[in-house]
């Protein structure tokens, strides 16, 4: 079924060759022809099966024998799905110049909707690590977080809301890409999930080393490292915490935060000391999220998360400072300086 | 300081200055005023800093007529660079300093902050240190209050003492009310709309340690400059609904998106949640 895979000059290559579609994954046929992974995108997009003719490269003109099969395999995934490529066959060799560049736009639409699913699938997910690996999506702008490398992602699944966004996995925050070239590539085409889920799939990349070194040392996270609600513990936000909160000061002397202009935001960029203390929190989050996993003590821990909450708050003072690596030669406290 | 003639700097024809400021890569500083850097207490102690002092004093301020090569062109010219940037850390401290580092503000010559939440606010340089060839200059966020690396490689190349540790923060207690709201809107990561359970819990305790600041501040009699009013004046005694009013707002944002994405969320579940669930609960094992 699959015509030709990798072929340098297929729409999908050139596509994902555009300036500005730097962070695309290129979408293996195969799975564009799994009629189960478009799955409601005809309703989605004008001129679906056109589109999806332009981004597999099939060409009407030449070879009816290839399309009449496309067309049958679009007719089991959609009962609709009939008019459009009957219709279509008789009118293709009278179509224009205008009817190219709506089919090439969704074309687009489509590829890009697909390429939101294609990169949380098993193929996908691989080969964006890849490209994460070669530090294709670029490193968090943030100065605590030592060129952490990004993921681009979405801030909303539908098109047309925003544009592709970077993720930070060390402080857990979304940035601006830098190159003004991103700010035309419509963030649903990556989507909502797919920043969280690379952190889940991934969990033995070593996200406390920075850029260059991160690639190198893939897999090389010490072993008996703890775990926490299924993430390494230093893999929790490690550009965040003691020495990585940003201190403002006057001539060496700490603003106190009972100035006007005092500092108000340091709480963004904490964390716990002891990051175990966030697996009490996590009774709480069960409740409120999703329930997955059958560890006999949430079933335990249903509604008390208040008092669990003061004694993480409270206690976090009296916590040796296991804090190290900071990048920062002052001593950046934290916002408890004043309590 | 009238013998040169400058009631104000703009009378005067400030040649070497009007190159600098206006030099690609160097967008950053302001111009100091003739005044300023005629007046020899303001540049105490920098003689031992720059090689070629007077030469490069001479230079900055217009009356450089020395006949030299051009390897020591060169040199005295590089000094004069430093120098500048060694009195504009002092002269961004001044009255006049402060109000003109705050129209380019204003005008965000600094750029604006990367984070999605803060909205393109602008950026102010900052130093780490104030020795100089420590530290790169970095831009301080004044609404979420943390520091970023310029985006251009000319920019990050600039030494952060030419800006200092201290005049960022000077500037908002001179403005105070230039100080932006602050908003505790925040990002929350989501796998098919699901909060991922170790980021949820840093956001809860966040959350909590936001209370208490709150709850200090409020016993202080302090203004905690929040845009957004938390429902409970206690602060946090109550407010553990709060993690959650955010992340309904999160959800409503792209309310339509849950919705209307049902069945591709479906879709993908099939192809990943059994992935993301394998690698949620046997991290390691998911190649
Ligand atoms: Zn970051
Ligand atoms: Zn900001």
């Amino acid at each position: 079924m699959s015509t030709s895979s990798g072929t340098p000059e297929s729409w999908i290559s050139s596509f994902c060759s555009l300036l500005g579609h730097e962070y695309f994954a290129e979408v293996s046929e195969d799975f564009i022809e799994d009629d189960f992974n478009l799955t409601g995108l005809q309703t989605q997009v004008a001129m679906y099966k056109e589109a999806l003719e332009m981004i597999l490269d099939v060409e009407p003109e030449d070879d009816d024998d290839d399309d009449d099969e496309d067309d049958d395999d679009e007719e089991d995934a959609s009962g609709d799905g009939r008019d459009g490529p009957r219709a279509h066959g008789e009118r293709r060799h009278n179509r224009v110049a205008s009817d190219l560049s709506v089919i090439e736009s969704s074309a687009e639409m489509l590829f890009g909707l697909i390429h939101q699913r294609f990169i949380c699938s098993r193929p996908g997910i691989q080969q964006m690590s890849e490209k994460y690996e070669l530090g294709h999506f670029g490193v968090c702008p943030r100065t605590n977080c030592n060129q952490t490398r990004a993921l681009p992602v979405g801030l909303s699944d539908i098109p047309g809301v925003d544009t592709v966004k970077l993720f930070c996995p060390s402080c857990l925050d979304v940035y601006v890409p830098p190159n003004s070239r991103f700010q035309t590539v419509d963030g649903a085409f990556f989507g909502r999930t797919f920043g969280a889920l690379f952190l889940l799939t991934f969990p033995e990349y070593d996200l406390s080393r920075s850029g260059g070194e991160s690639a190198a040392n893939l897999g090389r996270a010490a072993s008996a490292d703890d775990q926490i609600n299924g993430m390494r513990a230093r893999n929790i936000a490690p550009g965040l915490g003691r020495g990585k909160i940003y201190a403002p000061k006057i001539y060496g002397f700490k603003v106190s935060e009972m100035a006007r202009s005092g500092p108000r935001m340091q709480w963004l960029r904490n964390k716990p000391e002891d990051v175990g203390e966030l697996d009490e929190a996590r009774y709480f989050a069960d409740e409120h999220a999703e329930s997955d996993d059958d560890d006999e003590s949430m079933i335990a821990g249903h509604g008390r998360p208040t008092t669990r909450r003061r004694q993480a708050g409270s206690g976090k003072l009296r916590r040796g400072q296991v804090q190290n690596g900071s990048p920062m030669a002052v001593e950046a406290n934290g916002a408890e300086s004043e309590l | 300081m009238d013998v040169y003639g400058s009631e104000s700097d703009s009378d005067y024809t400030s040649y070497w200055r009007d190159w600098f400021i206006s030099s690609r890569g160097n967008e950053y500083f302001c111009e100091i005023d003739e005044e300023y850097l005629t007046d020899r207490f303001n540049l105490t102690g920098l003689n031992t800093e720059v090689l070629y002092y007077q030469y490069a004093l001479d230079l900055v301020t217009d009356v450089f007529d020395l006949d030299c090569d051009d390897d020591m062109r060169e040199a005295i010219e590089k000094s004069a660079r430093h120098l500048y940037g060694l009195v504009h850390a002092r002269y961004v401290v001044t009255t006049r300093g402060l109000a003109k580092m705050l129209d380019k503000y204003k005008k965000a010559d600094f750029g604006k902050c990367p984070r999605v939440m803060c909205n393109s606010h602008p950026l102010l340089p900052m130093g780490l240190s104030d020795i100089p060839n420590h530290k790169p200059v970095k831009l301080y966020c004044a609404r979420c209050e943390d520091i970023y690396n310029p985006k251009s490689s000319r920019h990050a190349a600039i030494d952060g003492a030419y800006f200092g540790t201290s005049f960022h923060n000077i500037l908002f207690q001179v403005y105070p009310a230039l100080v932006p709201a602050k908003s505790a809107e925040r990002y929350v990561p989501r796998v098919y709309g699901f909060r991922v359970h170790a980021a949820a819990a840093l956001v809860r305790w966040q959350h909590a340690q936001r209370a208490d600041l709150r709850r200090r501040l409020r016993r202080l009699d302090v203004e905690s400059g929040f845009q957004d009013a938390e429902s409970d004046p206690d602060g946090a005694d109550e407010d553990d609904e709060d993690p959650d009013a955010n992340a309904l707002d999160d959800t409503a944002l792209t309310g339509a998106a849950a919705g209307a994405a049902t069945v591709m969320q479906m879709t993908m579940l099939r192809n990943a949640a059994a992935a993301a669930a394998a690698a949620a609960a046997h991290p390691g094992s998911v190649a």
